[in-house]
């Protein structure tokens, strides 16, 4: 039998929601040290972490506000604001700048307006540095919405932007 | 009879294309009314032939690759009639570069069905538990300790005498903790082994249970590694459910079960006290040491924390015994290492083979030089706290003490290879500006010492009074060399240093040029 792991293109999320938030909160708060989890999951179904879920989870965890803002600021992934709607990271390690990865973020940069880190003016792409997918033998390296591609070149890259520009 | 194919669901693999193969392969049998059976495997780790196909014969397997989705028709055609095809490279095993090496922890992975219990046991799978659990504690302490075993994860430090402290640690609860956090660039083997052999993982674990007495066990990984946080929740499932996990494990009166944890993007998690912090649920900022994990660790309590790699080794260990295990290696590096070559390579992948193999060899030899077919002129090993080393040293072996004595160091056994229009003011920049993203914060010469590395670096690169700010760049390191607490800060002067000294024309123009100026 084969199963085929379905590659996850464009990300839907829910609107922030007490009820569904409180919801999530609770399902995940009992495991212990389980602030990155609630996190996690949080992030998962609105697509960031909101501002409104942090005196949440702090009540449900027992921390203080400022110690569950302390770890959402901490943490590279974690969202203050909903991404655009397409997420393209491009590694930016030293495999991926050995195999030529510098000019096709530059490239990425051009074509869409705006530098890594951003999301560009009509939401549809955020464009994000990543450091290492692990793919470091078929450099250079992105990820479109979850998808992995390697031995990135300028057509492939083209091929992406243009897919999250859509 | 229907035919046996493989194909590798390995992140790698997928990222060039692995599941449009594997779909290209069911539907095109589908239509032409021919019985298949698709086994998405882990990788070989021969990255350049991903995807790769192979099909089972009497004979053993034999491999196609790359094949893309257009190969798709002609591969079918030749394998229904036996013909010969432009993409066949002959028995897998007898591929030189698989053939060259030593594969004890890799034995299985590319081979098996990595959702398979059945297949793990078939392969040799948990005979190293079922002796680990004849032997009790002191034995399998001693084992270990035999073997040699140093942690894989880059620090070196014998796996067993750090068993025997927690092991004789007085408390109600301990851990084991699986350090999968692997964020060095270059290195993928963490990845590859969770995506392709994760009862290895588990049975390492278990083991490692067993020798201390700790009944939880969490696997920390990163949220880079979907696909391996996947393989080992699966494998996590089916081996409780084989009653290798949970209460009683393979039938003894021990208890161990796991979790898996994902963290947040944040490289520094990767030093041990910070991924404790992480897993506990606050900000991954290092631990001052004492008192070390093995005494108080994961939520206070005496805690084992290893590298993927270390545990994964143990099973073989067991299994085959410490000698088996020692006999291959140099000096105090025994057994073998998983090397990760990667970058501007023609062959990059995964290469396990006992320590001693030369830094030439690795990068010339069995990585055939760059795919750019430019001059090799850099090689970072390590991670992005390791040296860069030159041609020079290509003589090199890998072996710890070898590579400390040349100011560099094997960390994780990545080894990331630049052609000649490498530009080291920049990676030496780039060594600067990774620390001040990822410092965790705690000491001033790592979280204000980057920050000025750059600054400092860049001035360089513009030409503003070089050499007094190269001494500043060296007295900057030497700063943070001696002055952070962890090896963040503490390292990130190996790849700076190392782009000063053998790469000084990069830094310096050159004399001619200066006299032609003045
Ligand atoms: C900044 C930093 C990052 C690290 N990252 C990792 C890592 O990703 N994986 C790992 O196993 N060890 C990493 N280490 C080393 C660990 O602190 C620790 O030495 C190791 O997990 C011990 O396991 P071992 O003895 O089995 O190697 C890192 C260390 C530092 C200072
Ligand atoms: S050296 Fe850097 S990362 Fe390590 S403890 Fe100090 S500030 Fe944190
Ligand atoms: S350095 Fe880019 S994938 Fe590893």
């Amino acid at each position: 039998m084969t199963t085929v792991y379905e590659p996850s293109h464009e990300t839907s999320h829910e609107p922030w929601d007490e009820t569904r938030g409180a919801e999530i909160i609770a399902e995940h708060s009992k495991q212990e040290g389980a602030t990155l989890v609630v996190l996690h999951a949080l992030q998962e179904a609105f697509g960031y972490v909101p501002e409104a879920a942090i005196p949440m989870v702090a009540q449900a965890l027992n921390l203080s506000r400022a110690e569950v803002h302390g770890v959402v600021t901490f943490y590279h992934d974690f969202r203050h604001k909903p991404a655009g709607r397409h997420v393209l990271k491009l590694c930016r390690a030293e495999a991926c700048q050995a195999a030529g990865g510098d000019a096709l973020a530059a490239r990425a940069e051009a074509k869409l307006g705006v530098p890594l880190g951003n999301t560009t003016a009509d939401d549809r792409v955020t464009l994000e540095p990543i450091y290492c997918l692990g793919l470091c033998a078929t450099a250079p390296s992105a990820m479109l919405d979850g998808r992995l591609v390697g031995r990135l070149d300028e057509k492939r890259l083209d091929a992406l932007v243009a897919e999250a520009q859509r | 009879m229907s035919m046996r194919l493989f194909v590798s669901r390995d992140a790698g693999a997928i990222a060039v294309g692995a599941d449009e193969v594997a779909i290209a392969l069911q539907q095109a049998a589908a239509k032409r009314g021919v019985a298949i059976e698709i086994v998405r495997t882990g990788s070989r780790g021969l990255y350049w032939l991903e995807p790769l196909v192979e099909i089972a014969t009497p004979q053993g397997r034999i491999a196609f690759g790359p094949v893309t989705e257009a190969d798709v028709p002609s591969l079918l055609d030749a394998l229904a009639s036996n013909t010969p095809h432009l993409l066949r490279l002959g028995a897998t095993d007898e591929i030189p570069w698989l053939k060259r090496q030593t594969r004890l922890t890799f034995a299985r992975c590319g081979v098996i069905d990595p959702r398979s219990l059945d297949d793990y046991r078939a392969h040799g799978g948990y005979k190293g538990l079922e002796r680990a659990l004849s032997l009790g504690s002191d034995a399998i302490l001693n084992e270990v300790t035999a073997s040699g075993l140093r942690g894989r994860g880059g620090a070196g430090f014998p796996t067993g005498i750090k068993w025997k402290t927690v092991a004789q640690a007085k408390a109600d609860r301990k851990f084991i903790v699986c350090n999968a956090d692997e964020g060095d660039s270059g290195t993928f083997a963490d990845r590859m082994i969770m995506e392709g052999d994760p009862f290895l993982v588990i049975e390492g674990m278990t083991i490692a249970g067993i020798t201390v007495g700790a009944t939880k066990g969490y696997i920390y990984t990163r949220s880079e590694y979907p696909h391996a946080v996947e393989a080992m929740k699966a494998a996590i499932v089916a081996a409780r459910r084989g009653g290798y996990l949970g209460s009683k494990i393979g039938g003894s009166t021990y208890d161990f079960d796991l979790e898996v944890r994902v963290g947040a993007g944040a490289y520094v998690c990767g030093e041990e006290t910070s991924l404790l912090e992480s897993l506990e649920g606050r900000r991954g900022i290092v631990r001052a040491k004492p008192p070390l994990p093995a005494h108080h660790g994961l939520f206070g309590k005496p805690t084992a924390i290893n590298n993927i790699l270390s545990l994964a080794a143990i099973p073989f260990i067991l299994a085959e015994g410490a000698k088996a295990y020692a006999e291959y290696g140099m000096g105090r590096s025994r057994g073998t290492m998983p090397i990760q070559l990667a970058g501007n390579l023609r062959y990059g992948g995964l290469f396990e083979t006992a320590f001693g193999v030369t830094l030439g060899e690795l990068v010339d030899d069995i990585g055939g030089g760059t795919f750019t077919g430019r001059p090799v002129r850099a090689v970072q090993v390590g991670g992005p706290l390791g040296a860069y080393f030159p041609r020079a040293l290509f003589d090199t072996p890998f072996d710890y003490e070898a590579f400390t004595a040349r100011d560099g160091l094997i960390g994780h056994g990545g080894i990331v290879v630049f052609d000649d229009s490498v530009d080291m003011r920049k990676q030496a920049r780039f060594a600067m500006e990774f620390c001040a993203i990822e410092s965790c914060g705690k000491c001033t010469p790592c979280r204000i010492g980057s920050t000025r590395g750059v600054e400092t670096i860049e001035k360089i690169i513009r030409g503003e009074r070089v050499s007094e700010n190269l001494a500043l760049v060296e007295d900057l390191c030497n700063t943070m060399k001696f002055g952070s607490l962890c090896a963040l800060g503490g390292f990130t002067p190996y790849p700076v240093l190392s782009a000063l000294r053998h790469f000084r024309e990069d830094f310096v123009p050159a004399p001619t040029t200066l006299q032609a100026a003045e």
